[in-house]
């Protein structure tokens, strides 16, 4: 009996082992797929030249990458003072109302809410009444996806913040304003910082929403109001299409991308781990 | 130095800045809603709620649009996908917090955080190029040779294996989401009280019983909210399922058949959808999964936030 039990026990955590092997498994094969096809993919022509016409071997992504670029640093523009502000009232100004609570649990929802959602909705209140697609509607949806998560985290970094040092400051006779912005901010400056790493990360890889907004543009444009080339709607686009070119620099997108958001969530978490060792 | 006067009037300018910022969250929600409702409107009062739901039909020629098949897939890919992650998930959370040793369990949880960083487009195009094929010539074939005599069960494994159905797709959503129920759960099982497990142990328990009868029970709210927290996050996922499920109207006849779901629809045919009816009835299915998303991530936040007070 107390046999049994053992060897169930052994099997059972076996299975946890091999559960975690299966993470690592998937993990290790598509980092490695994507660099070992991604690699190759890499020339100077792929950051810089214009993409050619299609089934034409030849051109580039540099269209692609400069509308990238545009659209995260306008959802970055938009998405991050407002987070941070709501963040702040959530914590600070409103933390003893009801609706800052609702709020929070909403902003919690929402963080998860279907990208491609998203989208629909800023094509319907964007793009259908200025009549054409543009980077701008792109930028605004992903700082939609974006808002609710700086939200939240600023929440989590400003609340860590202890009191005494607010009580510190406001028997020095400061207003609720100087107290925030020069000692809870100082106080949770790196928190905040790492919430808006993530964020941007989270959203830099972001296809759905872009569909139906930025759309796509065979030519780089610098013009935020005309329709706007992304990496990752390039990929969707290249992916799909039957040419081998293609393919192979969509897999070079990919390696970018993968790179780019990796190193952001690295950062990111070596900076909580920084953060909260100190 | 600014006076007493303008200071009171910066700080009240600031409150409500910050408030506004704030509300912004709130009219995020209401505004997707309404304006979902809205576009949708025309689809709705035209082909009702209940006769939507069930008609299965997509015909943009004759305008006959039902939304059966795609809830339908939606449906079918997340709950295989749940039927995969979850066992995975709560293996790896015991396995951080319970099996490895500490330093080599955070190297774990952080690589398998890494998996919910990797963009779903991604996933969907190494699915489309090295998942999919290894599917169709190895793995699919060997599970039909297996399983495809067996009366009942068979029936699943039947049909052509092409890669570029259901079952790919599910198994690329269930790596996707399990992130998700194996953070929840890990900081669910690091907050049990010690002096309940040492209990169970000074009882004699087994660590595996520890954890079944003590670990498990303590956690079930949570577990169940990390459940719902995949759940809603598989319904929404739409770039790497529109790279391996085909967009077929059709009710899926076996794992190997293609299909559609909500948002390989929407991706595939919002753009192309030149008929006000057609770009209606897109917006009707993307109303409905937003209900469905939020409910289901209301309900799953509700139990997590539940269990964190305690």
């Amino acid at each position: 009996m107390i046999r049994r039990r053992k060897i169930i026990n052994k099997l059972a955590l076996f299975f946890c082992f091999l559960t975690a092997l299966w993470g690592l498994f998937w993990l290790i094969f598509i980092l490695f797929d994507i660099i070992r096809h991604g690699i190759t993919a890499l020339t100077p022509s792929l950051f810089l030249n214009e993409p050619t016409p299609p089934g034409i071997p030849g051109g580039g992504l540099k269209h692609a990458l400069i509308g990238h670029l545009l659209i995260t640093l306008t959802a970055t523009l938009i998405g991050v003072p407002v987070g941070i502000l709501g963040g702040t009232f959530l914590a600070e100004y409103g933390r003893n109302y009801i609706i800052s609570r609702i709020i929070s649990f909403i902003a919690d929802i929402m963080i998860s809410i279907p990208a491609i959602i998203v989208g629909t909705f800023v094509f319907a209140f964007m793009v259908k009444p200025m009549g054409h697609f543009s980077g701008l509607a792109g930028g605004v949806s992903l700082a939609i996806i974006m808002i609710p998560i700086i939200v939240r985290t600023t929440e989590n970094m400003l609340s860590l913040v202890p009191w005494t040092l607010r009580e510190a400051a406001f028997a020095l006779g400061a207003p609720y304003y100087k107290v925030i912005f020069q000692v809870v901010y100082r106080g949770a400056g790196v928190g905040i910082f790492t919430g808006v790493i993530l964020a941007i990360a989270r959203v830099a890889g972001e296809a759905a929403p872009l569909l139906f907004t930025s759309f796509n543009n065979a030519y780089t444009t610098y013009n935020i109001f005309q329709p706007m080339a992304s990496l990752t709607v390039t990929i969707f686009q290249y992916a799909m299409g039957p040419y081998e070119d293609w393919h192979k620099q969509a897999w070079g997108a990919s390696f970018l991308i993968t790179l780019f958001i990796l190193l952001l969530a690295i950062v990111g978490r070596y900076l909580v781990r920084l953060k909260f060792k100190a | 130095m600014l006076s007493n006067k303008k200071q009171y009037y910066f700080n009240l300018f600031f409150f409500f800045v910050t408030a506004s910022s704030a509300f912004v969250v709130i009219l995020f929600v209401v505004g997707i809603f309404l304006v979902l409702f809205k576009e949708a409107f025309p689809a709705i009062s035209r082909y009702g709620i209940i006769r939507f739901i069930f008609l299965s039909s997509w015909d943009p020629v004759r305008e006959i649009f039902g939304g059966a098949v795609p809830l339908v897939g939606t449906l079918t890919t997340s709950f295989l996908a749940l039927i995969v992650a979850v066992p995975v998930a709560l293996g790896i959370a015991v396995f951080i917090t319970e099996v490895a040793p500490k330093r080599l369990g955070e190297i774990i949880g952080m690589a398998i955080e890494l998996l919910a960083a990797i963009p779903s487009i991604i996933y969907g195009m190494w699915g489309l190029f090295t998942l999919a094929p290894l599917q169709a010539k190895y793995i699919e074939p060997f599970l039909q040779n297996l399983l495809g005599g067996i009366p009942l069960l068979g029936r699943l494994f039947s049909g052509n294996t092409l890669g570029i159905d259901i079952f790919t797709a599910s198994i690329i959503l269930s790596i996707m989401i399990t992130p998700f129920t194996a953070a929840v759960a890990r900081d669910a099982f690091l907050v049990v009280p010690p002096v309940l497990k040492e209990s169970a142990y000074g009882m004699g328990a087994t660590k595996w019983e520890v954890i079944k009868d003590v670990v498990f029970p303590y956690c079930k709210m949570s577990i169940l909210g990390g459940i719902g927290l995949s759940l809603g996050r598989a319904l929404g996922e739409t770039m790497a399922v529109a790279f391996v499920l085909g967009n077929l109207n059709q009710f899926p006849t076996s794992l190997f058949s293609p299909t559609a779901t909500v948002t390989v629809k929407l991706a595939n045919e919002f753009t192309e959808a030149d008929k006000d009816i057609h770009l209606a009835a897109l917006f009707y299915l993307a109303f409905l999964l937003f209900i469905m998303s939020l409910t289901i991530l209301g309900v799953s936040k509700y139990f997590i936030h539940k269990t964190q007070k305690k």
